[in-house]
């Protein structure tokens, strides 16, 4: 197992009205190379959390402590250039979670001089009041080994979000918008964009591609905005494809047909999927490995079957349970009320 | 005697010079203490049918009867005492109540409104209310941005159930909560419709939530009447299109040998 992504002591706290809330504890995880992992949990788990912070789009006034290390391999291929000022405060490269590399371990901080500059600290909770803002720039640090560069949101890493009418420009034509992604991140030029991104289009199974490209995304429906914002978020050749409640606005069967697009493109592209849900029979469906999270710790992590099989924690099992499958006892008998 | 009676119901909207048939020529019955689940895709016409029921919107054709009267002839001082039998639950009661109403303010409405209790009164009807739906009274005055999604779902179930409604139209009304507290709200739902007699018509996508709680099942694909009738014979074994294609989209849990059912 290759891994891309290593997520270590991961803890995040939003502060809101003067009281501080700890949205996610001390989560380590690793998600491997081309895996399909899906992040389950209730309202409050921080599954969306995490997703935020490993695409680097946690808010400024979010404290963040622990290290994500990216295993990205050569990401700098020629021809690709790094987005200039696009997105300058959602990169990850702008320190929020800071590129740490293996021959730095907390460990090894631990009674440095150097402590107190860094955004780690080796005593739990104890935070430099200097973290105002949430922001510290580390000290560049030289990597010695693996870990590579952090990773650019919109080139390494897609992002799909649950309302794409939320996340698509309502008055710039969709075929410039998948267009720009690629234009940006792989250096092409316009008409080499708009001609990657009308492939796309095929590739998402928008109907006619053509007037598509020039279509507005309130002519389109949700589940066929959905599809545009999939094909903007894997334009550029992410290794990383974030999925954060893509389908959970659209009815069953969209979903369903979705779900299927997400998987096809996923093995097609060799991407690494994190699918980010509520529903834990979707994300059996779709997932190799599942992580349970809830309090925004992380329950339980295991393979789908596991999971699903043979959970070993109760909260796991409570999830389960409360499930309404196809199949379950009708409640009406119970309360007596007889169909 | 149905409690609700729909015939040939009828609703276009315009859209860009366009008239789009979001209900087309619709009947279906409501018995009392029943629930009828109506179900479909994204634009089936679903929730326009409950809209047009609850009078939000009105229909271009068609008739509704309730409680043995034309509901659609009814206006000013009758329709409101009769509406007070008829309720609604939507998916988000966040969007539903003033965010920062009291939990106190959102149930006094009612009882205020329709004359049920005198305002000397009204403190121990809202305790009781809230007792009724699994809250503590002390949950009264606190605002409702404060509480949890699911009691605020309790709080707007509590809120249907004040005016002693024969009828609680539930438009999505658990779909947007989390899967512990969605089969919770469920059983308060049931045993409420056990012993109070109310009948449901419930808007729902999930067929696993239809099949366990409704007793029939009416389907719609593009503002048609697809598919009806008993809700596990339907949903067990669809006939229409859209109903093989609603069974095969649902997702199925697994849970191979660890399951004891």
């Amino acid at each position: 197992m290759t891994t891309l992504a290593s997520i270590r002591n991961l803890t995040v706290t939003y502060r809101r009205d003067g009281t501080e809330v700890v949205a996610l504890k001390s989560i380590s995880l690793d998600i491997a190379a081309s895996e399909r992992l899906a992040i389950i949990g209730e309202s409050g788990s921080g599954k969306s959390t995490l997703a935020l912070a490993i695409a680097g789009l946690l808010p400024a006034s979010a404290r963040i402590e622990g290290h994500i290390d990216w295993f990205l391999g050569s990401t700098g291929k020629a021809g690709a250039k790094a987005p200039p000022s696009v997105l300058p405060d959602i990169s990850p490269s702008r320190g929020e979670i800071a590129p740490s590399s293996l021959s730095s371990p907390i460990a090894n901080v631990a009674g440095d001089e150097a402590t107190a500059k860094l955004p780690i600290s080796p005593l739990e909770g104890e935070m430099s009041g200097r973290t105002e803002g949430g922001l510290i720039e580390r000290n560049p640090q030289k990597s010695l080994a693996k870990p590579s560069q952090p990773p650019f949101l919109g080139r390494d890493i897609g992002f799909v979000f649950q309302d794409p009418s939320a996340s698509l420009d309502p008055v710039m034509a969709i075929g410039k918008q998948i267009a720009e992604v690629a234009r940006t991140h792989l250096g092409l030029t316009w008409p080499q964009a708009y001609a990657k991104a009308k492939h796309l289009l095929e590739r998402v199974r928008l109907p006619d591609p053509d007037s598509a490209l020039r279509a507005f995304p309130h002519q389109l429906s949700g589940g066929q905005k959905q599809r545009v914002a999939i094909a903007a978020a894997i334009a550029a050749g992410p290794k990383l494809l974030i999925a954060d409640e893509a389908t959970s606005a659209l009815d069953t069967i969209v979903q369903a047909e979705i779900v299927a697009l997400i998987r096809r493109l996923v093995t097609e592209d060799g991407m690494t999927l994190l699918f980010i849900n509520h529903d834990i029979a979707l994300a059996a469906e779709l997932a190799e490995r599942i992580a349970v999270f809830r309090h925004g710790r992380l329950v339980e992590l295991g393979t789908t079957a596991q999971i699903i099989g043979a959970p070993a924690e109760p909260y796991t099992r409570a999830l389960l349970d409360a499930h309404i499958g196809l199949d379950a006892k009708p409640l009406l008998n119970r309360a007596g009320l007889h169909p | 005697m149905s409690l609700l009676a729909v015939s040939n119901l009828t609703k276009r909207y315009r859209r860009g010079g366009k008239s789009i048939t979001a209900v087309d020529d619709v009947s279906f019955h409501v018995d009392p203490g029943e629930t009828l689940a109506l179900a479909g895709p994204s634009g089936s016409g679903k929730s326009t049918i409950a809209r047009l029921v609850l009078r939000l919107i009105e229909p271009d054709a068609g008739r509704i009867e309730f409680e043995g009267s034309d509901f659609l002839a009814l206006s000013g001082a009758t329709l409101r005492a009769r509406r007070a039998r008829l309720q609604m639950v939507f998916q988000d009661p966040l969007a539903a109540f003033n965010p920062r109403a009291t939990v106190a303010h959102v149930l006094d409405d009612p009882l205020r409104i329709h004359d049920i209790a005198s305002r000397a009164e009204r403190p121990r009807r809202i305790a009781a209310l809230l007792e009724r739906v699994g809250l503590t009274a002390d949950l009264a005055p606190r605002a409702i941005h404060e509480i949890s999604g699911g009691q605020r779902q309790r709080v707007a179930i509590a809120r249907a159930i004040a005016t002693k409604p024969s009828l609680i139209v539930l438009d999505e009304a658990v779909s947007a909560l989390d899967v512990s507290v969605r089969r919770e709200i469920l059983d308060l739902l049931l045993d409420l419709q056990h012993q109070e007699k109310i009948a449901y018509l419930l808007i729902s996508h999930d067929l696993g939530v239809i099949r366990s709680v409704a007793h029939r099942i009416v389907l719609l694909d593009a503002g048609r009447i697809a598919e009806s009738g008993n809700t596990r014979a339907v949903i067990d074994a669809p006939q229409s299109a859209i109903g093989k294609a609603l069974l095969a989209a649902a997702p199925r849990l697994n849970r191979t040998a660890q399951d004891p059912t």
